[in-house]
């Protein structure tokens, strides 16, 4: 199993209030953002990473976002490039650039000098992107999934392909490719997907065989998607197991109970996920399939689900903002009850853990293991309690359960059985 | 509502190498609708009214729902030329056309690449022209419901707007809208809402009787666009109406059907 560190690298130091307020994340006033402080955090994310490497750890995976206090990680390439020059063992897990907001071919370019000076330690990853990154990248939402598709495939041929050679695309053209900075990885470094259980993506990571990452999803849809992947790995000729398949935990750990559950209520902080982006920034016009809209559509006319999906609306008055404090932190022993969220010691949180990694079964577990405000010494004494004590078991655990990452078995490697019926996966057997 | 209702038919027919929904209804002289980007609003009064001496010939654009985008068709211009070539199969000009927002915006490239294919042409708060004073309010941002809803100056003032698409928050209406957002981010997302030619090239346009209308307190179309579209087009008349937002059709009824069949007829 490839256990990762994550984190969103959060500028938490916006007051709650305002966050509750715009009922969102994105979109808060930039005002509020103090480089100094800034500064100071991303430097000490970096030595963060550090000690996670020295703890045990065997990646860091890294994401990007605009325009929002709730990651610092816009241009993620550039941390990428820091910690591949700095860090000595630690795979550099990229999940993901947003490929409808990049220029592919100097992507193709930044990607492989990140290989090279880590000495062949990246996951570039890929996403399409929250809805919000379309807006503020200005890519159209219209055409987010023909932008990914276009550019994934670009940027494969520009690592593989000898040039130069003319790209003309529908949406990219390029004159002359020839990139002279090129991956050490060959024929090209892995490619992992992460997403939301998005069904069309998970059909398009199994054809490719790129090993699928559902982000912190909640367990049955994420069960469905495992067996979707198997579905389409068999129509594909292959058999799908662990290694193709990422989970993302949250995971908060303390000395102690009470200090874990203090420091876990960082991830309600404004709202939490839950406040990222308002639905009309997280679902611009088209951004969704047809059958992704008609889902939603159900969901957004039905005041009961509707309630659900949107929590959370923008408010001004103290008494409103005090309403849904009450309403996000209301839901902080409901995300522990159903492990959304994993809160306590090394010893309470291991038996939780081993239940996640029973049912999803995957070969790849990255820990989001903060998120609000958190203490840079609070964070640290989180990777040595993760790195110390949770790992050991974690990999014990992996061991019993058969739970190869796609560096113990390539994934895509492996044979149909002679039956030609796919073997069972997680949440079939 | 008028006493007699005039029924209205919704076929499809097969022009410019796809095929077309169009909602057909009344009697005379026909009259081209283009509607606007968040789709076809309904069969209203002003339909009605105009009905009477015209027979209306309402395209759904495509890809807005009811059958599936034209792949050739990219940007707005490509819309006009689409439509252009569907006349022409249809042996429908030269004709009258109006045509609301983004449907004006198509009809005023219509017009600046061939204005033979018009009789008269009437743009009721187009799109197109980038305003000098404010700015084209940005669809792509904010829900259909909150577009909606700033396009009327005084929604207590004009009862139809509560009729408008259906009036209730359906599925169907909203997957309607989010077909209607996305083709419409197809055609017009970069430059927003606008043509940076399209004003230069109206100035070529002579002896077309155009007629634009627009509310004073447009919050989607400022006005400012109103009097670059007046000064672009040679001749054309600008009618702005008071107290009235980007949908005098809905807010100001009689004034604008009152308006527009003096100046057709």
């Amino acid at each position: 199993m490839h256990i990762m560190m994550f984190t969103e690298r959060p500028y938490y130091d916006v007051p709650e209030d305002e966050i509750i307020k715009n009922a969102s994340y994105f979109g808060i006033p930039n005002t509020h953002f103090d480089p100094a402080k800034g500064s100071e955090l991303l430097n000490t994310y970096f030595d963060e990473v550090l000690y996670a490497e020295d703890r045990g750890f065997d990646g860091v995976m890294l994401n990007e976002h605009h325009g929002t206090p709730f990651c610092m990680g816009s241009p993620m390439n550039i941390e990428a490039a820091v910690l591949a020059r700095i860090t000595q063992r630690l795979k550099i897990v990229l999940l993901g650039n947003p490929l409808p907001a990049a220029d592919p071919l100097r992507l193709a370019e930044e990607l492989a000098m990140i290989d090279m000076i880590s000495g062949g330690r990246l996951v570039p990853g890929f996403v399409r992107g929250a809805g919000s990154e379309s807006l503020f990248n200005n890519a159209n939402p219209a055409y987010n999934r023909e932008l990914f598709n276009e550019a994934h495939d670009f940027v494969i041929q520009a690592w593989t392909k000898p040039g130069p050679f003319r790209y003309e695309g529908k949406h990219y053209h390029y004159r002359f490719v020839n990139p002279w900075v090129l991956p050490l990885q060959k024929p090209h470094p892995p490619i992992w997907i992460p997403g939301l259980v998005s069904p069309e993506t998970v059909v398009w990571c199994a054809k490719h065989r790129y090993p699928y990452l559902a982000l912190a999803t909640f367990l049955d849809p994420t069960l469905e998607m495992v067996k979707l992947y198997a579905d389409t790995a068999a129509e594909e000729g292959y058999q799908s197991g662990p290694e193709n398949f990422g989970y993302l935990q949250r995971i908060v750990v303390a000395e102690t109970e009470e200090k874990a559950q203090e420091l876990g209520k960082g991830f309600m902080y404004g709202g939490g996920i839950n406040s990222f982006a308002r639905p009309e920034w997280m679902f611009p016009p088209g951004y969704n399939s047809k059958a992704a809209t008609r889902r939603l559509a159900k969901v957004f006319t039905d005041p009961e689900s509707g309630e659900e999906l949107i929590p959370f609306t923008p408010v001004e008055s103290e008494a409103d903002i005090k309403e849904n404090r009450a309403k996000i932190y209301g839901r902080y022993q409901t995300e522990q009850d159903n492990l959304q969220l994993i809160v306590g010691t090394p010893d309470s949180v291991i038996p939780k853990i081993r239940h996640i990694l029973e049912r999803v079964r995957p070969g790849i577990f990255a820990m989001w293991h903060h998120h609000g405000p958190v203490s840079h010494e609070d964070r640290m004494t989180s990777i040595r309690l993760l790195g110390d004590e949770v790992l050991p078991a974690m990999r014990a655990i992996s061991d019993e359960l058969g739970l190869a990452g796609p560096y113990e078995t390539e994934p895509g490697s492996r044979p149909l059985p002679a039956s030609g019926v796919r073997e069972p996966v997680a949440g079939e057997v | 509502m008028l006493e007699n209702s005039i029924p209205w038919t919704e076929g499809t027919v097969h022009a410019a190498g796809a095929d077309l929904t169009i909602i057909k209804g009344g009697s005379g002289r026909p009259l081209f609708v283009l509607h606007e980007e968040l789709g076809f609003p309904g069969w209203l009064r002003w339909h009605e009214a105009l009905a009477q001496t015209h027979t209306l010939h309402i395209p759904i654009h495509p890809g807005f729902g009811q059958l599936p985008r034209v792949d050739w068709v990219s940007s707005v211009k490509d819309l006009a030329s689409f439509y252009s070539i569907a006349l022409r199969d249809m042996a429908l000009g030269p004709i009258d056309v109006i045509g609301f927002s983004l449907g004006g915006w198509v009809a005023a490239e219509m017009a600046a690449s061939c204005a033979h294919q018009f009789r008269r042409i009437v743009l009721v708060a187009p799109t197109g022209i980038r305003p000098d004073d404010g700015e084209i309010m940005d669809l792509f941002t904010v829900t259909a419901r909150a577009y909606l809803d700033a396009s009327v100056h005084d929604p207590e003032s004009s009862p139809e707007f509560a009729t408008l698409y259906g009036g209730e928050a359906t599925p169907e209406q909203y997957e309607a809208w989010e077909d209607a957002r996305a083709e419409s981010s197809r055609l017009a997302w970069q430059p927003y809402m606008h043509n940076p030619s399209l004003a230069p090239m109206l100035r070529g346009v002579s002896e077309l009787p155009a007629l634009l209308i627009w509310g004073e307190e447009d919050k989607v179309v400022p006005i400012s666009a109103g009097h670059i579209y007046n000064r672009s087009i040679a001749g054309s008349e600008l009618a702005i109406f008071e107290d009235c937002g980007h949908r005098p059709e809905t807010e100001k009824a009689d004034e604008f059907i009152a308006r527009v069949e003096s100046f057709l007829n």
